[in-house]
Formats: structure tokens, C-alpha cells, sequence
């Protein structure tokens, strides 16, 4: 441990606790219990974060800049709307898979305990990455004549709802297959809704 | 005395008259005589240029849309720029017309500015270019015509963007010096017409973020400018003058689908998202009763 930089040692505070958040729920989970988990003191757990609700939101800032960086790829290419819908969708589900935590924080702890989010992540400061590159995947794809001009929150709310509802319906093994399997229906009912008449 | 010549092809006067307009016009033109301008006592008649008559022009102005097969009087307006372009120490498009074609270059085929056809750069007075200065405006700003005419006079060297606007008047942005500025920074759109506070940009189709102008920086008559009456900057000094649906913002899913000039669209989202995030209560609270 000693070898660690005071950054990596933030980051592994950063997905310890987001495991033990999206696990047990912010209120369930104390800071003796983040500090246990990655194992240091209590003591030493403040020099890095001033309390629960700053670590909360700093978990989201993270998540948020993690998938904001992997649409900004996508945003980048040379893909059509069309196949850019695809990317975006394969890239949220991949992370619902593989970083099963960080979704499952956006879904069960951000979006239940606004509480907690209210002063320092308003509106969407500490999203603000991961919206930013959506914005632009809209702009980009109307500007292109791909995509039909509407009003930003309508074309996000079918986007983000049914990503979330979807890892949602997985989370709880409510759909019979693999989330994988729906990722080809799924852009298509997004770019059939998105595209220009 | 720095001599003037004055040439106008489909003009409205606008330009003439923002000159007539300029505060310190009394004191200006006891440097300048006019050989020829269309309101001023000159020393020629407009018979007597039509001939050729009026020698020794330093400073050609031209004014107005030019336009193929244009007969000012009974010669025609090409042969006329010719003559005393050749002359002229320096010649300067007046306005947005002479600039770029401006308004009559919506109305007919064949118009166009001395140089330029909206952006697009013309060949037919390349021999001119070398001397030409744009003062675009609709009309141009008096103090940036009066001004620039003085430092001619003086010899002073002034430093021309590519469109050969003076860098002094043109380098600035409408946006400079808005007394709005801070309601664009939080986000704070004014959704009606005509008010005195809140920012334009987003609702009203204000291109002051990327016109080049002076507007708030010299203001008109040493008083005021669009903005700071409550209404929206039309880019009147920039090649695509004047654009369709003036007060109307186009907008990608709600984006502005134009920038600020030299902003990263990312750039400008980031910020507007985090702007947006915060209620400064100073800017919701008139400062002025409008009604």
C-alpha cells in the first residue's frame, strides 16, 4: 500500500465505497465500513474525503467522466447516427456488465437519495461529462440531417429511460436473455424514434 | 486637406447619413474636402465626375451594392470605380453593401461587393485590393468611417484582418462589451422581446458572440448600441448579411447550432450545464422597471 500515490489511493476509496453503496444503499453504508473495506483507518479516510456525501459525489462525478469519455470516442468517430445509437447503447450495457456498481449507483443510490446531491451536484454539474457528450451526439446528428429536431430532454429521457429501465429489468433477472442479445432491437427502436421522418 | 470622393451604386443613404450622424462631425471635416459626396457641399457636380472631371482623389469611398451594367447618371458604374479607384491613394468600402453586397444583393443576379460576394472574393478589382479597407456595418458605425478616414490621414499603419476590416475596429466580437455579458455567462435567457436585461443569444437569434464589430466597445452616437436597447445584434457587419429569420436562434435539439466565436462546442456545453446548475438571485431581480 505504502507504494501507492495519494491519487490511486483515492481512486481505490472511490470504487470501494461505490461497491459497498451500490450494494447496501447510501444510508446503509457507514465510514467505518468504507475505511474496513479498503482498509485503512477512519482517521486516515478524511484526508481524502470531508464526509459521505462529498464521497457520493465524487462517485458520480467519476462515473459520470468514465462514460463521458467513452461516448466522447464515439462522439469522434466517423460512425453515422445510426451506428453511433449502437455504440452508445453497447457501451452503457458493457458497463452495466462489467462495472455492474457503477450503473447500479446512477440507478439505486443518485437517482434515490437526491438528498444527498442537492448542494454541489446541482443540476448537472457532477453529470455534466457523460450529458455533455450526449448533447453533442444529438447536435451532431441533427446538424447532419440524421436526426429529428426536438426538444433536448424529450430525445434524452427515451434514450437514458430505456437504457436505465433495461439494466434495471436485468438487475432484478426479470429479462430471459442475456442484456447483450437486446442490443441490436434496442438501437433500432432508439434510432427509429430519434431519426428524421 | 485630405480629399474625398464619394461613389454611390444601389445605396440607401444609410451610410451618408450615419456620417451626418457622428458626434464630432464639425470638428472632423474641417481636415477633409469633399470633391464629391451626394449630400455634402463639394467641389464638383455629379456631372462634372461622370465626366472625370474630379482629379486628385486621395480616398475613393464607395458606397452601396455594385451591379453589372449599373449606369450612374449616363456611365457606367464599373468605368466610374475604375477612374478614380486608379487615383486614389486608398479606396474603402462603405458599409456592408459596398462590402459584401449586403441587402440589394439579396434583390437581383450580378450584385456584389467591390471585393467580396459574400464571402466569396472577386477577381474583377483585384488590381484594388492592395489599397481597399472594408467598413462594413448596416449602416457602417460613423466613428469607425470618421476614424479610420483620420488615421489614413495621418499615415498611420492599420493592421486588416483577411476580409481587409481594420483589426482596431473588427477584431472585437459585438459580444465585447455587452452590458449583458454576465446573463450570458449564467445562462440567463430573455424570452421576451424588447427588455433591457437577460441574454439574447439563446432565444433571439443574437450573433453578437461572433459578429466582428465595435457596437459595444464605440458606442452609436457615443450613447447606445442594439443590445443595450433590447435588441438582438443581426450581424450586419460579417459576408452573410443579412441571414433569414433574424430573430430566431437555430437550434439542435435545443443547442444553438452556431457557437461563439472560436468556442469548442464542448466547451461551451460543459460550462452551460454548470452555469445553468446555479440561481444567482442578482440577475432574476430587475434592475430596471421595464414596464
Amino acid at each position: 500500500m505504502k507504494s501507492s500515490t495519494k491519487e490511486e489511493r483515492r481512486l481505490q476509496i472511490l470504487s470501494g465505497a461505490l461497491k459497498l453503496f451500490a450494494q447496501k444503499g447510501f444510508h446503509a453504508t457507514t465510514i467505518p465500513d468504507i475505511a474496513r473495506h479498503i482498509g485503512m483507518s477512519v482517521g486516515n479516510f478524511y484526508n481524502y474525503f470531508p464526509s459521505k456525501e462529498i464521497l457520493a459525489q465524487e462517485i458520480l462525478r467519476y462515473i459520470s467522466a468514465y462514460l463521458g469519455k467513452r461516448i466522447r470516442k464515439i462522439n469522434e468517430s466517423a460512425l453515422s447516427s445510426r451506428e453511433k445509437i449502437r455504440g452508445i447503447v453497447e457501451t452503457y450495457f458493457e458497463t452495466a456488465q462489467n462495472e455492474p456498481e457503477m450503473i447500479d449507483f446512477f440507478l439505486r443510490v443518485y437517482l434515490s437519495n437526491r438528498e444527498v446531491f442537492g448542494e454541489g451536484c446541482e443540476g448537472m454539474i457532477c453529470v455534466n461529462e457523460f450529458v455533455t457528450e450526449i448533447m453533442i451526439f444529438f447536435d451532431d446528428g441533427v446538424a447532419r440531417g440524421e436526426l429529428k429536431n426536438q426538444d433536448f430532454f424529450s430525445a434524452f429521457g427515451l434514450f437514458m429511460g430505456y437504457l436505465g429501465g433495461m439494466v434495471f429489468l436485468a438487475g432484478e433477472s426479470i429479462l430471459p436473455k442475456p442484456m447483450e442479445a437486446y442490443i441490436d432491437d434496442i438501437s433500432m427502436n432508439i434510432y427509429n424514434a430519434l431519426k428524421v421522418a | 486637406m485630405m480629399r474625398l470622393l464619394w461613389l454611390s451604386a444601389l445605396a440607401c443613404n444609410g451610410n451618408a447619413h450615419a456620417l451626418l450622424n457622428y458626434p464630432g462631425f464639425k470638428v472632423w471635416q474641417k481636415e477633409f474636402e469633399w470633391l464629391y459626396h451626394p449630400l455634402l457641399p463639394s467641389e464638383y457636380s455629379f456631372k462634372e465626375v461622370e465626366k472625370g472631371m474630379a482629379e486628385g482623389c486621395d480616398v475613393l469611398l464607395v458606397d452601396g451594392t455594385l451591379e453589372e451594367g449599373y449606369v450612374k447618371y449616363r456611365r457606367p458604374y464599373m468605368e466610374l470605380l475604375e477612374h478614380y479607384g486608379k487615383q486614389a491613394h486608398h479606396i474603402v468600402t462603405v458599409g456592408t453593401c459596398a462590402t459584401f453586397g449586403g441587402i440589394f444583393a439579396q434583390g437581383g443576379k450580378g450584385r456584389s461587393g467591390l471585393h467580396f460576394r459574400g464571402d466569396e472574393r472577386l477577381d474583377i478589382f483585384k488590381n484594388f485590393w492592395q489599397k481597399s479597407i472594408s467598413l462594413p456595418g448596416c449602416p457602417v458605425q460613423p466613428e469607425v468611417l470618421a476614424g479610420t478616414l483620420s488615421l489614413l490621414k495621418r499615415k498611420t499603419d492599420i493592421p486588416l484582418d483577411p476580409l481587409r476590416r481594420p483589426k482596431y475596429y473588427y477584431a472585437y466580437t459585438v459580444h465585447d462589451g455587452c452590458i449583458r455579458n454576465e446573463y450570458f455567462e449564467y445562462k440567463i435567457d430573455e424570452h421576451r422581446f424588447g427588455r433591457l436585461e437577460g441574454c439574447m443569444f439563446y432565444d433571439h437569434g443574437c450573433q453578437g458572440t461572433y459578429t466582428h464589430g465595435s457596437c459595444n466597445k464605440i458606442l452609436w452616437n457615443g450613447l447606445g448600441s442594439k443590445t443595450r436597447n433590447g435588441q438582438p445584434c443581426m450581424g450586419c457587419t460579417e459576408p452573410d448579411f443579412p441571414k433569414e429569420n433574424l430573430w430566431q436562434t437555430p437550434k439542435h435539439m435545443g443547442i444553438p447550432a452556431r457557437m461563439p466565436l472560436g468556442v469548442p462546442r464542448r466547451a461551451y456545453l460543459s460550462l452551460a450545464g454548470i452555469a445553468k446548475a446555479f440561481r444567482i438571485e442578482r440577475f432574476y431581480t430587475p434592475l430596471m422597471k421595464e414596464e
